[in-house]
């Protein structure tokens, strides 16, 4: 064996980057496909009501258009996720501002918005449920059998996709915890809706034949899932559905479940047209019409101790999961199981729920659920500290979960945990202490007040519990005429590094260069399905899986076609071709094998994830009490993930992941008029820009887990957890204000600091058995 | 892109002297266009109503930067990069240098003209509180003639200019008169670059023996037109910079501020935020 | 329609095409010119970034005709003879492309910015690079690759 193959671990060029500096790299508009047209969507501009009408104006000359409606599906008008809720086109109930109703599809692409709003449609509208608070009212009336606010299910279900009830150990917490703990302390936090912004909107071709069935291309995350889709919508059978992802220009959740909406509004065009179709969007249509970030509101109710242990803890969740089902229960599920975070409670009772409103459907956004409830966690953590007269670092410290402890679901930490280390050392390369009492001097006169803040957490890696042993993921391996070894995975890439790092885990596997490893595109006529590109599962779970079977393929040219040790990837070649040639096929593949992981998917105990990764986030603020604008100017990403198996890679998923969450915490706000998103521009939805991010620092540590390719545990969404409430509580420090809400915006900041309803500062000695500022 | 682009026609004269008597001679019939930062988003967006449009872009004649000892007149085809490079621009007009850094992006600031983006009228442009503060004249011409106006009186209401129809903004020229005088201007954005204003400030100010000789403020995204905030200058003059005065000034500014909530921002806020410039500005004096 | 006569990346082009047709889209239709991309349409993302007369544009925003006579480079004329630009070696080896669609424009503004400053501080290539929007990096990795860039291109002029 060649030790000095040692690939994973350094830092590879990009398997497609060549293509991705020289313009060359094909994204699904960049394509054309003969006789091709271009498609469009009629959606609706109320939020909810009925369809009274559908007018065409005779102005435009509708026998060049192929107009597609519901009643043109073959199979079942509905987009299928976890239900069937979700119709593809509305045909006269319409639940969200922006739901398809009708497609259009025209040789020229100039003509077809002229169309869209030539297509004149009444409807008789209904008040429309747009908040947590407007679906629970309406669910209360409900009860008291007024139904007139129910937009989804009905009975016990009425508005709500999903509850989970999650207690550890299945104890609810005795009353006499309560009674005799020194402290409780309340608190509510929310967190608004998120739009994905991947630079590249969204988009697909799609082409239909009587004899082949569907064929999609396009940007996407998860190409099985939309064969399923499509299964679905034209009675198909899977072979007959045929996806292909092409150079997807960021994705971030946005582009896991909503592709099958679009993808099929595309293949129902082909269908109907005879022609390819491609459909599209604009950065308009983009953000009012597609998937963002559940908001929720997280309520906890804490009771301490004196000296600073949890002694029991209940958290109350509730999710905004927009007009349909699509993956509400998978996010809420997730939230809840990171309600808890890395502390030990003797005591834990979660319980959630995801919501129905009148707004377009969210769905997967980095993250996915932990995000919001770390956020609430993390701010709450700093109120107990303050409420009990603790640093925000003793508090942590007195209750971190170490190895061998059981988290809230009861999962037994068998691998090694250290947050005790991990928040020393993070405090330590931000230099918190010195910068906490430098600020504290300094912002006494000074009109910009300066801030410190760290958040601690974790993040579950692949799939909740059995989910992984379901979707039952299958990776291969074969080789190229020439004798390269072409790793078959419907795993995506987007930018996070999917071609890269797997070639380097095949390559160390094989013990062949890095460059001779090839990535077939993802091609579900040619890949097996080795699951969705989400969760980050991606390194861990998959990545073991192609490890697994380079292993295969080494030991089946060895053992089969001669192949001698220490050889050269000439000699590689050569085996593999005279391999080929006598048995006409050379392909190794391995399967996912569930480890011994026990989950209780009704009562939300065992072991949750495979692995968690750990870190400590660090941020320095500036207020400036001119503009009431919050900025960061420093950030420390500290995070304990396994293995890093390419540290370009791995820092850039944390620096991008970071600049994410500084957009989540105080620049990003989507605004809602009636439903609809009135700030669907750039100009008006504010992404940080080059300008606004400060130096982002990132740390590994690496305690191998046993679970991932090489010792890697997953690290795509871990970066979303940390940002906002080690922000927030940074400026409670800069300003000794307490938000709880995001994103915090100038205009709040200001609200708060200079109205009437200012807020006293906590003075813990009077704090008292109990504290609630739930309320407020 | 939601504008069928065949619906539209772009004609570019050789010189000003063309596209005024195409302008004079076809009433109301093109739009002119200049480096397109506001036009062209319209068009991506299915909103340019205008589908005759006359192209402003090479016209050297408009695109100048004079400089003499008493004035500097700036051609109303500059781009804010030519702007920025101006040596002379950016010493002795440094609100309006510092404006153009902060309009856009660096290629927005390639194409978008001074021109553009005073005649195309929001109250949240750049370049109108330092102009105000400058007490810039416009030099307007149409094929029939030329004449000048204080640009102070060319905004007439929301996008409401004194422009005719037949009229082109030729270039806009401010005295050196500012030598010796302290100047302050900031911009309120919704991040640090490429951000349209919530509010902005641009001021001038000369002290002589302790009081306020002379003050200027101009002001962006306090009404539906950029503004010189003359209570505010009235409440100031003559006086000595206190916290007596800094408080008047202030009232003063909330009865000539009108802010608005939108999409971007509050009434209240950009009010606040607009005293709080106004306040920095006095303190540093 | 208007006959518009420009140079793209060294070479002469006769465009017969709407005169209000964004040059982004004659890039990507008529001259199959993909590298630029629409990314918002308004001016905002700068992922259609080109250089128009050396100056850095965002052609979502031009009309073809003003492009007329212009001297265009688009990222597909930013290597030559195949071998990589300084900037774009420096991209791929620093991490400052992820899913890459920022990176065409991205490129084009790093090397409009290197023109004016050839040893830019970090603020310069924060502002420079201000109108070119990246979901995915953070920037940091990008700011990396200007640097480098910048280093790369004075060892290059040393060796002169």
């Amino acid at each position: 064996m060649d030790e000095s193959n040692q690939l994973v671990g350094s830092s590879p060029i990009r398997k497609e980057g060549r293509d991705k500096v020289t313009g060359r790299a094909q994204y699904v508009d960049d394509l054309s496909l003969p006789g091709m047209w271009f498609g469009a969507t009629v959606r609706s501009t109320i939020a909810r009501g009925r369809i009274t009408s559908i007018t065409f104006d005779p102005l435009i000359p509708w026998h060049e258009f192929t107009v597609v409606t519901a009643k043109d599906i073959p199979g079942e008008n509905a987009i299928v996720h976890l239900a069937k809720d979700h119709v593809c086109l509305a045909e006269s109930t319409i639940n969200h501002c922006d739901e398809p109703i009708l497609l259009l599809a025209h040789p020229e692409r100039a003509v077809l918005h002229a169309a869209v709003a030539s297509v004149k449609i009444t409807y008789d509208e209904l008040p429309g449920v747009f908040t947590i608070e407007d679906s629970e009212t309406a669910i209360e009336r409900a009860a008291q059998g007024d139904t007139s606010g129910v937009i989804w299910g009905k009975g016990a279900d009425a508005n709500l996709f999903k509850t989970y009830l999650m207690q550890k150990d299945q104890k609810p917490i005795p009353a006499d915890v309560w009674e005799t703990a020194d402290y409780i302390v309340e608190g509510e936090y929310r967190t608004g809706a998120q739009e994905q912004l991947y630079i590249e909107n969204n988009g697909v071709i799609a082409e239909y034949s009587a004899t082949d069935g569907v064929t999609v291309r396009g940007s996407m995350q998860c190409p099985f899932y939309l064969v399923h889709a499509l299964e679905v919508i034209f009675g198909l059978p899977a072979e007959r559905c045929r996806v292909i992802q092409t150079e997807t220009g960021g994705a971030f959740g946005g582009k896991e479940d909503f592709p099958s909406v679009i993808g099929s509004h595309a293949a129902l065009l082909a269908m109907k047209s005879g022609h390819p179709v491609k459909i599209c969007y604009d950065r308009a249509e983009d953000m009012a019409g597609t998937t963002k970030r559940h908001p929720s509101r997280t309520r906890h109710r804490t009771a301490v101790s004196k000296e600073g242990k949890l002694l029991a803890g209940e958290i109350e969740i509730a999710l905004d999961g927009g007009a349909y089902m699509t993956l509400s229960p998978v996010v809420l599920s997730r939230a809840t199981i990171h309600a808890p975070g890395p502390y030990h409670w003797p005591y834990m009772v979660v319980r959630a729920k995801a919501l129905a409103t009148n707004i377009p459907p969210h769905g997967a956004f980095r993250g996915f659920g932990a995000p919001q409830t770390l956020f609430a966690l993390e701010r709450h953590m700093d109120k107990i500290a303050r409420v009990i007269g603790l640093t925000p670092e003793e508090l942590r410290r007195r209750n971190f979960l170490t190895t061998g402890d059981r988290t809230a679901t009861g999962q037994l930490l068998s691998e090694p945990v250290d947050m005790q280390h991990m928040l020393t050392r993070a405090l330590t390369e931000s230099d918190y202490h010195a910068k906490r009492a430098e600020f504290d001097r300094t912002n006494a006169t000074s009109a910009i007040k300066r801030g410190i803040g760290f958040a601690t957490f974790f993040h579950g890696a692949g799939f909740t519990g059995s989910g992984e042993r379901r979707l039952n993921s299958l990776v291969e391996i074969d080789v190229t005429a020439e004798g390269w070894p072409r790793i078959l995975v419907s795993s995506t890439e987007f930018g996070q590094g999917t071609n890269t790092i797997l070639s380097q885990v095949a390559a160390q596997a094989l013990q062949l260069p890095y460059e001779s490893i090839v990535v077939a595109q993802p091609d579900t006529l040619l890949v097996p399905n080795s699951g969705p590109t989400v969760a980050s599962r991606t390194a861990m779970v998959v990545g073991r899986l192609v490890q697994k079977a380079g292993e295969s393929l080494r030991t089946k040219l060895r053992d089969a076609g001669g192949l001698r040790d220490g050889y050269s990837a000439a000699e590689f070649c050569a085996v593999a071709v005279a391999y080929l040639a006598k048995y006409g096929e050379l392909k190794t593949s391995a399967r996912y094998e569930a480890p011994d992981i026990f989950w209780d998917d009704v009562l939300y105990t065992g072991d949750a994830y495979p692995a968690y990764a750990w870190a400590v986030y660090v941020a320095e603020v500036a207020v400036d009490t001119i503009t009431y604008s919050a900025s960061v100017t420093e950030f420390h990403a500290l995070q304990e993930v396994g293995k890093v198996l390419h540290p370009i890679l791995a820092a850039g998923q944390i620096e991008g992941g970071v600049a994410q969450g500084i957009g989540y915490a105080l620049y990003e706000k989507c605004v809602w008029q009636k439903g609809h998103m009135a700030n669907n521009q750039m100009t008006n939805y504010i992404m940080p820009t080059s300008a606004d991010l400060p130096p982002i620092h990132v740390y590994f540590e690496e305690t191998p887990s046993i679970h991932g390719a090489f010792g890697a545990k997953g690290i795509g969404e871990l970066p979303m957890d940390g940002p906002a409430p080690a922000i927030l509580n940074a400026v409670e420090h800069a300003t000794g204000i307490a938000f709880t809400q995001i994103p915090l915006l100038p205009e709040d900041i200001f609200e708060r600091m200079t109205g009437d309803n200012q807020q006293p500062h906590f003075d813990a000695s009077i704090a008292g058995p109990f504290f609630s500022e739930v309320g407020a | 892109m939601r504008s069928n682009v065949s619906a539209y026609d772009l004609i570019a004269p050789r010189t000003l002297a063309e596209t005024l008597l195409t302008l004079s001679e076809q009433l109301g019939i093109y739009t002119p266009i200049a480096g397109g930062t506001e036009l062209m988003v319209a068009l991506g967006a299915g909103r340019l109503a205008p589908k005759k449009l006359i192209s402003l872009w090479g016209l050297t004649e408009l695109r100048f930067i004079d400089v003499t000892a008493d004035a500097i007149t700036l051609g109303a085809g500059t781009t804010f990069t030519d702007l920025r490079k101006h040596p002379v621009v950016s010493s002795n007009l440094s609100l309006l240098s510092q404006a153009a850094s902060w309009t856009g992006s660096i290629a927005n600031q390639n194409r978008g003209t001074l021109g553009g983006n005073i005649v195309n009228a929001s109250p949240a442009a750049d370049s109108p509180p330092a102009l105000l503060a400058y007490d810039a004249e416009l030099t307007l011409v149409s094929h029939t003639g030329s004449r000048t106006l204080p640009y102070v009186d060319f905004h007439l209401g929301y996008k409401k200019t004194a422009l005719r129809p037949d009229e082109l903004l030729h270039s806009v020229t401010i005295k050196r008169n500012f030598g010796g005088y302290k100047s302050y201007t900031r911009k309120v954005g919704t991040r640090n670059a490429q951000a349209i204003s919530k509010v902005a400030l641009a001021a001038l100010a000369r002290i002589e023996d302790g009081v306020l000789a002379d003050i200027r403020i101009g002001a962006a995204s306090l009404r539906e037109v950029p503004t010189r905030l003359t209570a505010t200058e009235k409440a100031l003059m003559g006086k000595t910079v206190s916290t007596e005065t800094i408080a008047a000034a202030r009232a003063a500014l909330m009865t000539e501020a009108r802010p608005i909530d939108d999409i971007r921002s509050t009434a209240k806020y950009r009010g606040m935020v607009a005293g709080n410039l106004l306040e920095d500005f006095l303190r540093s004096l | 329609m208007s006959s518009v006569q420009f140079t793209v990346n060294g070479e002469k082009k006769t465009i017969d095409a709407p005169p209000m047709k964004r040059l982004l889209d004659v890039l990507r239709e008529d001259l199959h010119l993909t590298g630029a991309k629409e990314g918002c349409g308004e001016g905002e993302c700068g992922s259609c970034s080109v250089l128009m007369n050396g100056d850095l544009v965002n052609s979502c925003l031009v009309p073809v005709l003003q492009a007329s006579g212009a001297t265009i480079c688009t990222i597909e004329g930013i290597s030559t003879e195949g071998r990589l630009h300084p900037i774009q070696q420096c991209f791929l080896e620093h991490g400052g492309a992820q899913c890459g669609i920022c990176t065409p424009g991205m490129i084009l503004a790093t090397h409009h910015l290197l023109e004016k400053y050839p040893q830019p501080t970090l603020l310069q290539i924060q502002e420079g690079l201000a109108g070119n929007l990246c979901r995915c990096t953070g920037y940091m990795r990008i700011f990396t690759a200007v640097q480098e860039a910048a280093l790369a291109n004075a060892a290059a002029g040393d060796l002169r």
